[in-house]
């Protein structure tokens, strides 16, 4: 067995500094890696490019990063809870690159599974495919994407184990899988994580060989962004 | 005229038995609650489940379980968990039946524009591109006209695109439509609205064939 665990958050991003490209997973604050997120804040890396689907809210999640400054770059598929996050790109402060969902997951897959592009049909005819390839497949048209480039990818799983192997609970799934091993590190942040042998192969989302890194996680908010319920009865 | 609960109420007849059914946000999140319960429909949400229920009872919410409004919600009988990529397999492999979603304008040769008001409002497009772009059947929710009266029905749209050529009907408060090669076929009226009121209110070619029926909810 490869062990991939390591003691704590900060030993799990050494490595990460200024100007760095990094993919993190979740979509809203659902599935998002909380303790690796705390850690960029403390750290102060600056310039950073962010790969997510959203940018967190004002005050959790990738909107801490956002208050301090710290990303030059988005790359999300929607942006609509954080007016920080708005402020900054009407005033040009931040660089937004703003890719359909489908096209940033695959993105990711691509670059997980060793493809250096793709063509989806999503952006045709848009702002999203300009200065890009396009072609025709059985009359429909498509646009080539790349797969991303990323230094380091933080995801967020709820059991792992030493050997790296994850498995994620419900919709706190989302992007973390095809983040996991598409950039030079992956670091995976996991609510329990176990000694090896105590999760079921046939259980396994992401196998190990994915994983760079995996620690076990502490207080997780997991914060609710619209808390909708019904009445009993 | 219809409110937004009316708008769900008619579409909801366009569910049919069988169906994978992708509802937006907005308007078409409101679709579930009208669907006739003697027939099988499944909601995917785009961030990962298949099978969506309704919301959960009081303290039984679980940060876990979203949907793609970022809503908690419950799971069905069958339900399954994915993740990102595999749930836009899902939806560009064209495996979901009908697409539901809303609009800012859509033109009378299809074309639909709901994430971007240049310099003012950039919220991003989420899935919506993806799914405009690979739905064989997608249904517009929407008012017919913007807050200050325009029409939303347009012969070309104003605002950054989503998709080109890809809505094939639209229900609003007022009509249901078809897009077709002439332009916005009008079929239905909502309660109480004529068709004089709906070609005030059409910016793009509206056409009008014989006696149009009042819709039927």
């Amino acid at each position: 067995m490869i062990k991939k665990t390591v003691a704590d958050v900060s030993t799990a991003l050494k490595g990460v500094e200024d100007g760095m490209t990094i993919m993190l997973g979740g979509f809203g604050l659902c599935g998002i890696p909380e303790n690796a997120i705390s850690e960029l804040v403390r750290l102060g890396v600056k310039d950073l490019t962010c790969i997510s689907n959203n940018a967190g809210v004002d005050d959790f999640g990738l909107g801490l990063l956002l208050q301090k400054r710290q990303i030059n770059k988005m790359i999300s598929s929607y942006v609509g809870e954080n007016e920080e996050f708005e402020r900054q790109m009407l005033s040009g402060e931040l660089e937004v690159e703003l890719t359909p969902q489908g096209t940033l997951a695959e993105k990711c897959r691509a670059a997980q599974a060793g493809f250096p592009a793709f063509y989806t049909p999503a952006g045709y005819g848009t702002e999203v495919s300009m200065g890009k390839e396009t072609r025709e497949f059985n009359g429909k048209m498509y646009v080539l994407e790349e797969a991303f480039k990323a230094d380091f990818s933080l995801v967020k799983a709820w059991k792992g184990d030493e050997a790296g192997n994850l498995i994620f609970k419900g919709t706190a799934r989302n992007f973390n899988p095809s983040m996991c091993g598409a950039a030079k590190i992956t670091v995976a942040e996991v609510e329990e994580l176990v000694p090896a042998g105590e999760l079921d192969p046939n259980e396994i989302h992401i196998p190990g060989i994915f994983v760079s890194r995996i620690f076990q996680g502490k207080d997780y908010e997991k914060r609710i962004e619209q808390r909708t319920v019904r009445k009993r009865n | 005229m219809l409110d937004k609960n009316g708008i769900a109420k008619r579409i909801a007849k366009e569910v049919k038995d069988g169906y994978y059914v992708n509802l937006g946000i907005g308007i078409p999140t409101l679709v579930a609650n009208f669907v006739r319960d003697d027939i099988s429909v499944e909601f995917q949400s785009e961030n990962g489940v298949l099978g969506m229920g309704p919301f959960p009872f009081e303290g039984e919410e679980d940060a876990d379980i979203i949907n793609a409004g970022k809503q908690t919600i419950t799971t069905l009988p069958g339900a399954s968990f994915f993740d990102s990529a595999l749930s836009f397999g899902m939806i560009r492999g064209q495996h979901v039946d009908l697409t539901i979603l809303g609009a800012m304008e859509v033109a009378e040769n299809g074309d639909i524009a709901n994430w971007k008001i240049p310099g003012k409002m950039v919220k991003g497009m989420g899935g919506a591109m993806d799914l405009v772009a690979s739905a064989e059947n997608i249904i517009v929710a929407m008012m017919h006209t913007n807050r200050a009266g325009e029409s939303k029905l347009l012969k070309r749209c104003t605002l950054p695109l989503t998709g080109v050529q890809c809505v094939k009907k639209i229900v609003t408060n007022l009509a249901v439509l078809e897009v077709t090669p002439e332009g916005f076929k009008l079929l239905e009226r909502a309660p109480g609205v004529s068709v004089e009121d709906i070609k005030q209110a059409t910016e793009g070619s509206l056409i009008v064939e014989g006696n149009i029926p009042e819709m039927q909810l």
